[in-house]
């Protein structure tokens, strides 16, 4: 089979052996491989429940894919509630002509992605629509984790707090900016697409006390920590010397004027702790693949209400403040 | 140190602790200032540095920036950014510009909006970019709208003359290039502005040299210092100032020196006056009209000039800005951003009411994003 | 706006073009406004695609080497100040 066609999106023979031969077979559960109409499910505690759409435009890209994408996304969201992620439904909307290779890579990348987290896909849907409908592929995903640490939230930031980054931060934005015609550049680059379960798990099980967690995509570190002064009514002072930025991001940021706190980022979080454990909480992440990048970025005060104040090392400050207008459209 | 590495050109302009010390320095030598000192950047690429490493907050209170009009976006009237709206609607016409023209709002819609519409329009991140375009659709009329200071203007003249020597014939400019010195001369052709030192253009100068400055500081007694755009480069050439007006000096100095000389980019400049020369007048936008101070093609070359091509469907009534803005006193000087009624309230980046909220090197833009703590 | 960063020229191909590298990120630009020939390692500074002159090396590292000379005697003065002020120091 070269192309996916309207038939495979007809619900009949043509859908069956579609999802049978490649859905079934690369995400195989036993929930899934019932083939209800609904998947039943069981959850010892609180649930966590979350959803995202993904129309990321090139839908391969360096260092990830769609799927990848897909996946870490809406797992990285119940992470960052404190969840174990369980259990995800996966929904396609495939442009009619579709090349069917694409969409094995799509799907397997899809399944190895699933692997980090043990999250297992156990329900989807596949709609096939004509020419022009999507661009190429749209992956709805939904997740329901299992809250494993209650308490987190974006509402709940404490004075003194200290606040780290797991990792260097934009390599998303800059990847996604990179592949997009018309730039003419090329570069190392490779988006942090990934799943942060593992260091999630590794605070927990290490029993540090976290008030809050978010992954910084669309609007970046800047959005993140807007957020954060903003719900919880504090001031967010971050060493703008300590967020850790790679040089190939630096250097698109450089060519093209862009700020790299303002790009997104699918594999890096921004973890809010106690102060004292955040010398702790720093040696857990370094020890994690995902979290070995680490860095304690700045703290809660209270010097100006819901603002984020970002120091220089030469001695100047000023704020930080949520990115305006579009960036860069379709990057997640 | 004797091998330079690209990362010290970089890293070694924006040393923290060269920084720290170039505003002690400043700072002392400040204190023997016997009037306080107003120093005109001139370039939107400073202002930009200015606010984004918070300088201002390094130098004592005898010190104060005055945000000139280096910002090609910034000071394009309403009535010319409809010119290139207008030439998007015409039939087969596909409109290059540079990406930081798509988002300005003309006087009924912008670029980008008229691309949501369906309008054939492309930003580009490099005029060289139009000649591909112009080949891939021969049955099309690519039209580019050349904007920029004098930085800017040697590649559009390149372009032309690719254009020409190729005898492509589906190729066409509407030119908006301006030039520095004599938005200079009108700013300070009012007597109440306060301007005594200018720090000069980084990248303008690269190109016309520092040649172009000679007359300023003599015209108007005030020490020009061209300077690179990194923080210490500013820094740096803030102190010279400093120590000519101590010194009781008014002269042309080059901070810059790894880049601009007295004579610039020479080849550059025989190619913008092969193709290009000064237009008698040209509106800046918060400031009037300024004769001399932009360029337009040769009439040689009006086959290509989409100005002439197009004259008839392309509005002539200058627009004037919202009267309570008031970006032409700010650019003299006599006002800040936060002095305007509007600022930051029905004027914002998203929705500019005058020119220096337009772009990311606008006073009042700058201001308002780079708000200091 | 007249943004022009410094790179470093890592390639020389035909029709007068060069692809340059900044900080890790490749691209490539028109030599069509440089009257001087360049070769590969030469800084030069790029805007809009294109190279728009040469970095003079020297007085590049001349400027760098006066801020560190700078630096240097600003912390001499420091320490030795500090040292003054320590003899100076009433409470001894």
């Amino acid at each position: 089979m070269k192309d996916i066609q309207l038939s495979h999106g007809g619900g009949g023979e043509e859908t069956n052996s579609l999802i049978r031969d490649l859905f079934y077979k690369a995400f195989e559960n036993e929930t899934l491989l019932a083939a209800e109409d609904a998947a039943l499910l069981k959850v010892e505690k609180n649930i966590a429940f979350t959803t995202d759409s993904f129309t990321v435009s090139p839908i391969f890209f360096s260092g990830g894919d769609i799927g990848k994408l897909a996946i870490a996304g809406t797992v990285n969201d119940l992470a960052m509630m404190g969840a174990r992620p369980l259990y995800l439904s996966a929904a396609f909307i495939i442009e009619e002509g579709f090349a069917f290779d694409k969409l094995q890579m799509i799907v397997d990348s899809m399944a190895k992605e699933l692997k980090k987290s043990g999250a297992k896909i156990v329900c989807g849907d596949t709609k096939v629509v004509p020419r022009g409908s999507v661009d190429q592929i749209f992956i709805n995903t939904a997740g329901i984790g299992e809250v494993i640490k209650e308490g987190i939230s974006s509402n709940d930031l404490h004075l003194d707090d200290v606040i780290i980054v797991t990792g260097d931060v934009g390599r998303h934005g800059a990847a996604v900016l990179m592949e997009r015609e018309g730039l003419g550049i090329n570069g190392d680059i490779q988006s942090d697409c990934d799943t942060l379960w593992p260091a999630v798990e590794a605070l927990i099980d290490g029993n540090i006390s976290i008030s809050a967690m978010r992954d910084a995509t669309r609007g970046g570190l800047s959005a993140v920590l807007n957020e954060w002064a903003e719900q919880s009514s504090v001031c967010l002072e971050i060493e703008e010397a300590h967020i850790p930025i790679n040089e190939p991001v630096q250097g698109i940021c450089e060519l093209f004027g862009f700020e790299a706190l303002d790009f997104a980022n699918e594999g890096t979080a921004v973890v809010c702790v106690a102060p004292l454990h955040a010398q702790m909480a720093l040696d857990i992440l370094r020890s994690t693949e995902v979290g070995k990048n680490a860095q304690v970025i700045g703290r809660v005060t209270n010097k100006k209400e819901g603002k984020v104040i970002l120091f220089s090392s030469h001695g100047s400050s000023r704020y930080l403040d949520l990115p305006k207008g579009e960036l860069l459209p379709r990057i997640c | 140190m004797d091998n330079l590495q690209l990362k010290d050109l970089y890293e070694g302009f924006r040393d923290p602790s060269v920084i720290k010390a170039l505003a002690k320095q400043i700072n002392i030598e400040a204190k023997k200032l016997e009037k306080p000192l107003y120093i005109m950047e001139v370039c939107g690429g400073h202002t930009h540095t200015i606010m984004k490493y918070g300088l201002k907050q390094l130098l004592p209170t005898n010190i104060d920036f005055i945000h000139g009009p280096g910002c090609p976006v910034c000071i394009m009237p309403k009535e010319r950014i409809d010119h290139a709206i207008a030439l998007s609607e015409q039939k087969d016409v596909i409109l290059l510009t540079l990406g930081d023209m798509i988002r300005v709002p003309g006087s009924k819609s912008s670029l980008a909006e008229h691309r949501a519409k369906g309008y054939d329009i492309r930003p580009l991140y490099s005029p060289m970019d139009a000649l591909g375009i112009a080949q891939d659709n021969p049955d099309k009329k690519v039209i580019f709208f050349a904007i920029g200071f004098e930085t800017t203007t040697p590649m559009t003249a390149a372009l032309i003359d690719r254009t020409v020597k190729s005898k492509i014939n589906n190729l066409f400019f509407h030119i908006n290039h301006v030039l520095v010195p004599p938005a200079v001369d009108a700013i300070m052709a009012d007597k109440r502005a306060k301007i005594n030192a200018f720090i000069g253009p980084s990248h303008v100068s690269v190109i016309s040299g520092a040649k172009i400055y000679l007359r300023i500081p003599e015209a108007y007694k005030a020490p020009v210092v061209v300077s690179g755009f990194e923080p210490v480069d500013v820094m740096q050439s803030i102190l010279m100032i400093l120590r000519q007006r101590n010194e009781n000096r008014s002269e042309m100095e080059i901070e810059y020196s790894r880049s601009v000389t007295l004579e610039g980019n020479t080849k550059a400049q025989e190619l913008i006056n092969t193709y290009l020369h000064p237009r008698g007048h040209f509106r800046w936008r918060g400031i009037g009209d300024i004769p001399d101070s932009a360029l337009e093609l040769r009439p040689e070359y009006a086959k290509y000039d989409a100005e002439k091509i197009y004259a008839d469907v392309l509005p002539q009534e200058p627009i004037d800005d919202h009267k309570l803005c008031i970006c032409g006193e700010i650019l003299k000087g006599l006002a800040k951003p936060h002095d305007c009624s509007v600022f930051g309230t029905a004027c914002t980046p998203n929705k500019p009411l005058g020119s220096c909220m337009v772009s990311s090197e606008g006073a009042c833009n700058a201001y308002y994003r780079f708000a200091e703590v | 706006m007249c943004l022009s960063i410094p790179s470093k020229i890592v390639k020389i191909d035909e029709d007068n073009i060069a692809t340059v590298d900044t900080m890790g990120i490749s691209r490539e630009v028109s030599l069509d406004l440089m009257a001087d020939d360049v070769t590969i390692g030469d800084y030069i500074l790029i805007h809009v695609g294109f190279a728009m002159n040469k970095i003079d090396k020297d007085e590049a590292l001349q400027s760098l080497s006066v801020y560190q000379e700078m630096l240097e005697a600003m912390q001499e003065d420091e320490r030795r100040q500090l040292i003054e002020d320590d003899d100076n120091c009433e409470n001894r």
